[in-house]
């Protein structure tokens, strides 16, 4: 709330109080907070689980649960985390707060519907915790049938129900952005003037909607296989344990760029902000994102190399997955060269972009070893994947949706947080995330299986360090939680324009009103004019300890 | 105030920008639906291309003159239903209830037509998980025929339920004089999504019930 | 090894070394990347530091000889990873001709293994130093999978098929043996060793213990206990075709199609004859799932296969 003594400006956070005016809102902003709300407690759900692995991996015994128990807690921490926090961490929450607003929109095109998403996808989230209360499912958040299908005596019909319910969320999602994008641009915004945050926003939605039903469909067949006893899966039966596998992994690999392009989307944002200077390449980097949406859907076969698919399919897989790793690169070449003869400042959320690109670098590289056939043999489904993709989904995409959070954060409350703790938070977190995942490479060459509860007592002094770092990365995932709480009421007034941004969401007050532009801006600069902005009008309204 | 202008919704600056995105919005969804049924389809065509024999055997137990039938009717129902948008863009209120009314019924009589097909399936013991007796040489393939027989068919019929419950919407509207020939968005879109069901009907029929069979 | 602190597995089969080197590659590769961006990165946040307020920095928006740069070079770099890894893959999963096949057998949580001499092992596989070994696995329940890390070797084992992997030991000693697919409450209990002995010590292992039936001579014994010699007999006159140097040869099917009599068309034929039928044959051959397991299965495979190599031997000079 705003308790400045100057006379009340009306906005979109209090021109309705009550539980009513938030959970029948149709307005984006409105329905971006209890998406913040709702992917902050899965967070910390999933934040839990994984505490408790890191825990019991502290000794090569299995002496803190037991093995079943072990089992659900990592594929309850899987589950968790990706289909309730990361997939729809920033398209939810920044891009529905953001997207209309960096376009000149007054909302999305169907803001009903954008309330019926997060309804489905707490409902979706519902059935899930109803399945850890019920005790949990130990299937891996793969699902792999047989084991899924037929042996497994868990809960795994409800968990695959409540995934489905969610997928459904996401899709619902991805229509209504990519509506909105053709069809609600402000005059004057062509494609190629905007930001390159909705760019991938964009991209991420041409996978919600074609992979999403995939893994529907192939989560249904696993849910009515175990409630009916069929064999579509089951080979006793005549069926192909392997044809879920396809089905799984063609959503699950392009699911892996929607959790990742937004995360670039909003880089794309800070870099040139905190360096005060258009982003090189702005065209290459739009384009890379379209690239990589598209190349994403034709490398799924690069989880199973080892499954028992031809030789011959996995060379395909194989050469394309490399050919999808090139418009990344891309990227962080064209985000480094932004930083070249730049005007830098070291606020809080340049810290994380610079950390994203450090560590999507070394998360992205390890991605060709894994597409290297001849070493992945070695290595797949050891923890060099683990600490592969922890490099690209905690320390890329957390990373980007924290310096996002942090960069819109006077946009979205008109609070500042603190600036100190929060770099200090910035600092924990990539301290603490490279002690806990980078040993875990060693440890996969070396040998150590995924998913292992017990393990030989030579991995102990990799798997203490990894713990070691956990409980660091923990401290520094707690403190954003107090001080952007704290800053919701003692926070320094933030005026429109703390960063001296360009964009159209940084023309509105802080908070915006409901309809977010009093009139319907008219675009006539490129994105990221930063060279055209005069420093002294500039200047105003800049929070005195930046 | 016409009543397109009435309907605009607020977050749209002309009732053309709301049109387009409503086109725009239920294309996306059908290519959502489309890959939704492709998983399926993708599942069925993998099975039937390892075990052709059994699939075969499987599909003559499916009664071919129900299944043309009901594609047939659904047919008949599309043209109806473009019929319907038709009478809504040229402003006819009676023609366009009628319309609605009549695929409503069409689609009930599919609905109808296939749940007395389900029924006989389980008559003859062919329901895959509650009641299944095949014999021994094709069991396991079979079986599975029938679970992408029940579960694609299944899902189809979930969509027309849908789809008439739609339609209801569709002519409670109509009534209350809410189309008009510059505001009939919903019909159309509607519309569109009524043929797309339609529309596979047309590739599960030969997929499922075609199955090795000659004239 | 740094500081006495292992950060490589031994390295114990012929493949083990190339598929290190490569990996040197990459590790080389990207050592450099992320050293060269981690430096730039570091390089310009600190030498463009912001010093006023009023700094405008100059417009540069692109430069498309420098995106070419930098496409086609990690284009060329990630080719050529491709073309090594491939050829890499290839090589590790055919295996060469004289491997000596060693049957496997995985079940929750264990594995079963068979020397064709007959020696069974559990969790433990014994072989010798300096031959190729090609493993015949399949699973009796969920997917599975044989990893052994000083080999730089796994695979899938899959239920009602069978994949297979082949090594090369060159160093005697003990290796962990793991199973690297979700597989269960115990999944990760699933593990042994791979003991690699000396020629001799190997030969001395396998006569050790009690006297086993190899597995050929055990596999004819079932193919008489369960009647298959009745119809499959060796002249053709029975009810059902010879086997007699089918195994690896092309069958032609009732219905025009033909496949290659492998491991999976063997055992198919066992569990589920009627799946596909000889071409000139009544589909008349009882079905024989569960009344074999998986163990027995494979014995009888080694039989079949063995008649390949007494057509050979008896064929005149």
């Amino acid at each position: 709330m705003n308790g400045q003594p100057v006379a009340r400006r009306e906005h979109y956070l209090n021109v309705s109080y009550g539980v009513k005016s938030w959970l029948f809102t149709t307005d984006h902003k409105r329905i971006a907070w209890l998406y913040l709300v709702s992917v902050t407690f899965f967070f910390f759900i999933g934040g839990l689980f994984a505490t408790l692995i890191r825990l019991e991996l502290l000794t090569p015994q299995g002496d803190l649960v037991q093995a079943e128990t072990y089992n659900k807690l990592f594929t309850m921490h899987g589950v968790t985390m990706i289909f309730f926090f990361l997939i729809p961490s920033i398209p939810a929450v920044l891009g529905n707060f953001l997207i209309p607003m960096m376009i000149g929109a007054r909302d999305l095109a169907f803001p009903r519907l954008n309330l019926a998403s997060w309804y489905i996808y707490i409902l979706g989230g519902l059935f899930t915790l109803a399945a850890a209360a019920a005790g949990g499912v130990d299937t891996g958040w793969t699902f792999y049938t047989p084991y899924s299908s037929i042996y497994s005596n868990t809960n795994v019909a409800l968990t695959v129900v409540g995934v489905f319910i969610t997928g459904f969320s996401s899709i619902l999602t991805g229509l209504n952005f990519v509506v909105t994008i053709h069809k609600m641009r402000a005059p004057g915004m062509t494609w190629f003037r905007l930001p390159l945050f909705v760019w991938s926003h964009y991209a991420t939605s041409i996978i919600f909607i074609l992979g999403t039903p995939v893994l529907a469909i192939s989560l249904a067949l696993v849910a009515v296989e175990r409630l009916l006893n069929l064999g579509i899966f089951d080979p006793a039966r005549g069926g192909d344990p392997l044809l879920f596998q396809h089905l799984f992994w063609f959503y699950s690999h392009p699911a892996v760029y929607i959790m990742i392009l937004p995360g670039m989307g909003v880089i794309s944002e800070l870099i040139p902000c905190f360096s005060r200077k258009r982003v090189f390449g702005y065209e290459f980097v739009a384009f890379s994102s379209v690239a990589i949406a598209v190349i994403g859907f034709l490398v799924w076969g690069h989880h199973m190399f080892v499954s028992g698919q031809s030789v011959y399919a996995g060379m395909v897989f194989s050469l394309l997955s490399f050919l999808v790793a090139i418009p990344s690169a891309i990227k962080v070449f064209n985000w480094t060269a932004t930083l070249y003869k730049g005007s830098i400042s070291y606020d809080a959320p340049m810290l994380y972009a610079l950390g994203f690109i450090g560590l999507f670098t070394i998360g992205g590289l390890t991605g060709l070893f894994l597409a290297t056939l001849g070493i992945d043999i070695h290595v797949h489904d050891t923890y060099f994947v683990i600490a592969h993709f922890h490099y690209i989904m905690v320390g890329s995409a957390v990373m980007a949706y924290l310096g996002g959070i942090h960069f819109w954060w006077p946009k979205m409350t008109g609070r500042m947080y603190s600036e100190g703790w929060a770099r200090l938070a910035a600092l924990i977190i990539f301290i603490g995330f490279n002690l806990t995942f980078f040993p875990q490479f060693v440890l996969g060459y070396l040998g150590m299986p995924r998913r292992y509860h017990v393990y030989p007592p030579e991995f102990q002094v990799l798997n203490v360090m990894s713990s070691a770092g956990a409980s660091i990365l923990a401290v520094g995932y707690v403190l954003p939680l107090v001080y952007m709480i704290w800053s919701l009421r003692y926070g320094a007034v933030a005026g429109k324009n703390p960063w001296r941004a360009t964009g159209l969401e940084w023309e509105t007050p802080s908070p915006p009103p409901t309809d977010n532009f009093e009139v319907t801006p008219l675009v006539t600069e490129e994105a990221y004019a930063y060279d055209a902005i005069e420093p002294e009008a500039a200047y105003a309204g800049r929070p005195a300890h930046v | 105030m016409s009543k397109a202008e009435a309907v605009r919704a607020h977050q749209f600056d002309d009732s053309g920008q709301q049109h387009e995105a409503s086109w725009i919005g239920m294309w996306v969804f059908l290519a959502t639906e489309i890959m939704f049924f492709g998983g399926m389809f993708m599942g069925y065509i993998l099975y039937r291309s390892l075990y052709p024999a059994a699939f075969a055997n499987a599909s003559n137990h499916l009664d071919v003159w129900l299944g043309g039938i009901n594609t047939a009717v659904l047919i008949c129902s599309s043209f109806t239903m473009a019929s319907a948008v038709h009478s809504a863009a040229a402003g006819k209120r009676r023609t366009l209830v009628s319309c609605l009314l009549l695929t409503m019924a069409l689609g009930l009589v599919f609905l109808g037509i296939k749940f007395s097909e389900y029924y006989v399936k389980f008559v003859e013991h062919l329901v895959p998980g509650i009641s299944f007796v095949y014999e021994q040489r094709f069991a396991g393939p079979a079986e599975i025929f029938f679970s992408f027989y029940f579960a694609m068919t299944g899902m189809h019929a979930l969509h027309m339920i849908i789809g008439i419950g739609l339609l209801t919407y569709l002519v409670v509207n109509s009534l209350r004089g809410r189309f008009s020939p510059s505001y009939h968005t919903p019909v159309e879109m509607i519309g569109l999504y009524w043929h797309f069901v339609d529309i596979v009907w047309i590739f599960l029929f030969p997929l499922l019930y075609l199955v090795g069979r000659h004239l | 090894m740094i500081l006495g602190f292992p950060l490589f597995p031994e390295q114990a089969s012929t493949m083990a070394g190339r598929v290190d080197a490569l990996f040197y590659f990459l590790l080389g590769v990207a050592a450099f990347f992320a050293s060269l961006i981690f430096f730039l990165v570091v390089f310009f946040a600190v030498k463009y530091r912001r010093r006023s307020e009023d700094e405008r920095p100059k417009p540069i928006t692109g430069h498309l000889g420098l995106e070419v740069f930098w496409t086609a070079v990690p284009l060329g770099l990630t080719l050529v990873m491709f073309v090594w890894g491939a050829l890499l893959f290839f090589d590790t999963y055919n295996p060469p001709l004289n491997a000596v096949e060693i049957n496997v057998v995985a079940k929750q949580w264990m594995w079963k293994v068979q020397h064709p001499e007959g020696q069974r092992e559990i969790n433990e596989l014994h072989v010798p130093v300096g031959r190729p070994v090609k493993l015949m696995m399949t699973s009796e329940d969920v997917i599975h999978d044989f990893f052994v890390p000083a080999f730089r070797v796994k695979k899938d084992v899959l239920p009602e098929r069978y994949s297979t992997l082949w090594f090369e030991a060159t160093k005697p000693g003990e290796y962990h043996l793991f199973c690297s697919q979700y597989c269960g409450t115990q999944h990760s209990g699933m593990v042994g060793r791979i003991v690699v002995m000396e020629p001799a010590e190997y030969v001395r292992w396998l006569g050790g213990g009690a006297t086993e039936v190899s597995m050929t001579e055990a596999g004819e014994k079932l193919f008489q206990r369960l009647g298959c010699s009745t119809c499959h007999r060796p002249d053709g006159t029975g009810q059902g075709p010879s086997l007699v140097g089918l195994f690896g040869k092309p069958v032609q099917l009732a219905g025009g199609k033909s496949v290659t009599a492998d491991e999976d068309y063997i055992r198919e034929s066992i569990v589920d004859p009627r799946a596909k039928i000889t071409a000139g044959y009544r589909p008349v051959m009882p079905i024989f799932k569960g009344l074999i397991s998986e163990d027995g299965i494979l014995q009888i495979m080694a039989y079949i296969k063995s008649l390949k190599r007494e057509e050979r031997t008896q064929a005149p000079k």
